[in-house]
């Protein structure tokens, strides 16, 4: 039953999904940029920034990744835009600006 | 070797639970069904089986329990009846849209108004369309039988779809009769360990279950399902010869009692199809030609097979003990119709309504339908063709 | 064994007439007959009038309707006599058992001229002497099965014997009382 779920698209006939739309595999979403939905953009002014992390878990779409306790630039493949993270900046570091 | 005994319905559900040991049985008690959970629970109690009983706080949460430990990887199962299983109907959609092989004990109780406890049909035929294979019972017997081949069908590849075992509230559930039971060894052997391919509880193997489905998708898997359902009938008839050869009873989708040259025959289901049958012994030794079918599994729904077995009777009673508010016919007179319509099958009908909240269904019925249908075929007489049987008018 | 035979039995929730007509199925299985035991509920409350129902025959039942004509009625509480008619239907050649203490005569003509076999029994008084409680079940199944012959008294009292053994099997200073009861009522029936 198990089948390659990266196979399966808009085009694919009936017989050929899976039992009860299934997907036999985890975190697939990371397949798909959904970041293309974007029409405002973060971005970090990373001389303001102090790191205090207060962004990273009000992020809806886990696109500001952590590394060594420090954020890194935001995952644009996958933010899309709703501007949480420049609302709960105490620091005025993150602004949101039109377009991708 | 068959264990002779009686009992009643409730108990001879609730012994081949105990015989197949499922995994886990969450469930909430309504008359008539209460027994099954009660008489489970007390197995658990005495250590006889290994169940995993989940008390939830209503038929909602019993059937969600259901679907979940289902999907988890358990082999799982509930009963309910009436207003429990119209709470439920939500779930029972997800049950088979996410293809989970759970099987559910349906004692048939009428669905309020009037609030009424008794049989009737309205419970499972509300359910008629939400995707699960639906067997009915006339006796104790076929309910145990219909039971024991339930997973078998619901759990095989090429079905995966949930099952609806039903039997006639009181008329059956509660009445003690005889029964020929199987021994343990047997029934396992035949039901058989469920081993899942694909389930949530199972390590570096993971599997989302119920995604969200855009409209590109949602409709070709409707389809995917339906085809599953459809091919349910194979495996039905495949489980029913298996398990004749190791219980000497056989099953199809429906029993043909004395059709063969029958001029009048009654299409008839649950516990009111042995009334039938003596009613037809009856009449044939008056020379009278009348046969019974008696469906026994409604979902999925065998057209070509019914139409073939009633093409050459002269006039057709379908027998509906719901009534579906539509001003043109129960739910097994309009598919038969339909049925027959499409297939060309020039064959008179009646679609009587009769037992609507355990109004006794008699012989008597029996005889006057028989001879309503002769009368018509014989002497034209007009007749509605959609009636109530047993009613004070 | 009589060949087919069909009972129906009257009550008051709480009574055990349910109770009796599985019991009475259970002991007419044992012989090998095909049975059928049932109830038919109406308001399920105790003191309610309610109905069940025995069919045992030497060939398999499929009729599942309820008892219109039977060959045998028990009244397991003569106060129903006012309300209900129990005698509908009842074969003339057939049998109506009441649990009463009035006179056998005066039973009959509370039955709107029923001219078949008309027996009582005083089921208050074998019970609360042989159980001190009142429980009429076990004495009404006696009669029915007194009345009925769907087996005989020795078979009926065995078999009785062993189903006390099981069924109180935790409280067996019942069972004494009980099998004591079903034999006082073999006894002690009238027929009117």
């Amino acid at each position: 039953m198990r089948t390659d779920v990266s196979k399966i698209n808009e085009k694919t006939r009936h017989q050929d999904l899976t039992e009860g739309l299934m997907m036999f595999a985890g975190g697939t979403s990371k397949e798909f940029n959904t970041g293309e939905w974007r029409t405002n953009t973060p971005v970090v002014e990373w001389d303001k920034c102090r790191q205090c992390l207060l962004c990273a878990p009000v992020c809806p779409d886990s696109s500001i990744p952590v590394k060594d306790s420090k954020r890194l630039d935001f995952d644009y493949d996958h933010c899309k835009g709703c501007g949480i993270c420049a609302a709960v900046c105490p620091f005025n570091a993150i602004t949101m600006k039109e377009g991708k | 070797m068959a264990i002779k005994d009686r009992m009643s319905g409730n108990e001879a559900v609730a012994y081949a639970i105990k015989q197949i040991n499922p995994d886990v049985m969450p469930a909430f008690p309504i008359t008539p069904s209460t027994e099954i959970p009660q008489m489970v629970s007390n197995y658990i109690a005495n250590g006889e089986i290994e169940t995993e009983f989940i008390p939830v706080e209503s038929e909602h949460s019993a059937m969600s329990a259901t679907i979940g430990a289902e999907a988890a990887g358990a082999r799982s199962l509930t009963a309910t009846s009436s207003a429990g299983l119209a709470l439920m109907w939500e779930e029972l959609l997800l049950a088979a849209s996410n293809r989970m092989p759970c099987v559910l004990a349906l004692v048939n109780r009428t669905l309020s108004g009037p609030i009424n406890i008794n049989c009737d049909h309205s419970d499972g035929m509300g359910a008629r369309d939400t995707g699960w294979i639906q067997i009915y019972a006339e006796n104790n017997q076929e309910a145990y039988d219909n039971f024991l081949q339930a997973y078998p069908i619901a759990e095989d590849p090429r079905v995966h779809l949930p099952v609806m075992i039903c039997q006639d509230g009181f008329i059956t559930s509660h009445a003690v009769e005889n029964i020929e039971l199987m021994e343990d060894a047997p029934v396992k052997e035949f039901v058989g360990e469920y081993c899942p391919e694909e389930y949530l509880l199972n390590p570096g193997k993971p599997v989302a279950v119920g995604p969200y489905s855009v409209s590109n998708y949602a409709m070709e898997a409707r389809k995917n399902q339906a085809d599953a359902l459809l091919a349910a009938k194979k495996v039905i008839l495949e489980v029913a010869e298996k398990y004749e050869k190791i219980s000497g009873r056989k099953y199809g989708f429906f029993e043909e009692y004395r059709t063969e040259d029958a001029d009048y025959i009654m299409l008839i289901i649950g516990s009111a199809a042995g009334t039938a049958k003596q009613a037809v012994d009856d009449l044939r030794d008056q020379g009278k030609k009348v046969g019974v079918l008696k469906l026994r599994v409604f979902r999925p729904f065998p057209a070509d097979e019914i139409v073939e077995a009633l093409k050459n009777c002269k006039a057709v009673a379908i027998m509906d003990r719901t009534e579906s508010y539509n001003g043109n016919g129960g739910p097994l007179g309009s598919e038969v119709c339909a049925g027959l319509y499409r297939r060309k099958a020039d064959v008179a009908s009646v679609n009587y309504i009769y037992g609507l909240a355990g109004r006794d269904f008699t012989v008597n019925h029996v005889y006057d339908i028989f001879a309503e249908l002769e009368d018509m075929v014989e002497n034209g007489k007009e007749v509605e063709q959609f009636k109530y049987i047993g009613l004070r008018d | 064994m009589t060949n087919n035979i069909e009972i129906r039995w009257h009550g008051r929730g709480g009574q055990g007439a349910k109770t009796a007509a599985l019991l009475l199925a259970d002991v007419a299985f044992k012989t090998g007959a095909y049975v059928q035991g049932f109830p038919e509920y109406g308001p399920e409350r105790m003191g309610a009038p309610i109905t069940a129902f025995n069919r045992i025959s030497s060939k398999p039942i499929r009729v599942h309707s309820n008892i219109y004509t039977p060959d045998l009625v028990v009244v397991v509480d003569d106060s129903l006599l006012a309300s209900v008619d129990v005698t509908a239907g009842l074969k003339d050649e057939g049998a109506i058992i009441i649990n009463t203490r009035k006179e056998a005569e005066e039973i009959r003509s509370l039955l709107k001229g029923y001219a078949g076999r008309v027996y009582t029994v005083d089921a208050r008084a074998i019970s609360e002497e042989a159980l001190g409680r009142y429980f009429p079940n076990s004495p009404m199944l006696a009669a029915a099965v007194a009345v009925s012959g769907v087996l005989d008294k020795d078979t009926f009292i065995a078999e009785m014997q062993h189903s006390y053994e099981h069924k109180f099997a935790k409280k067996p200073e019942v069972i004494e009382g009980n099998m004591k009861a079903l034999t006082m009522t073999f006894e002690s029936l009238k027929e009117a």
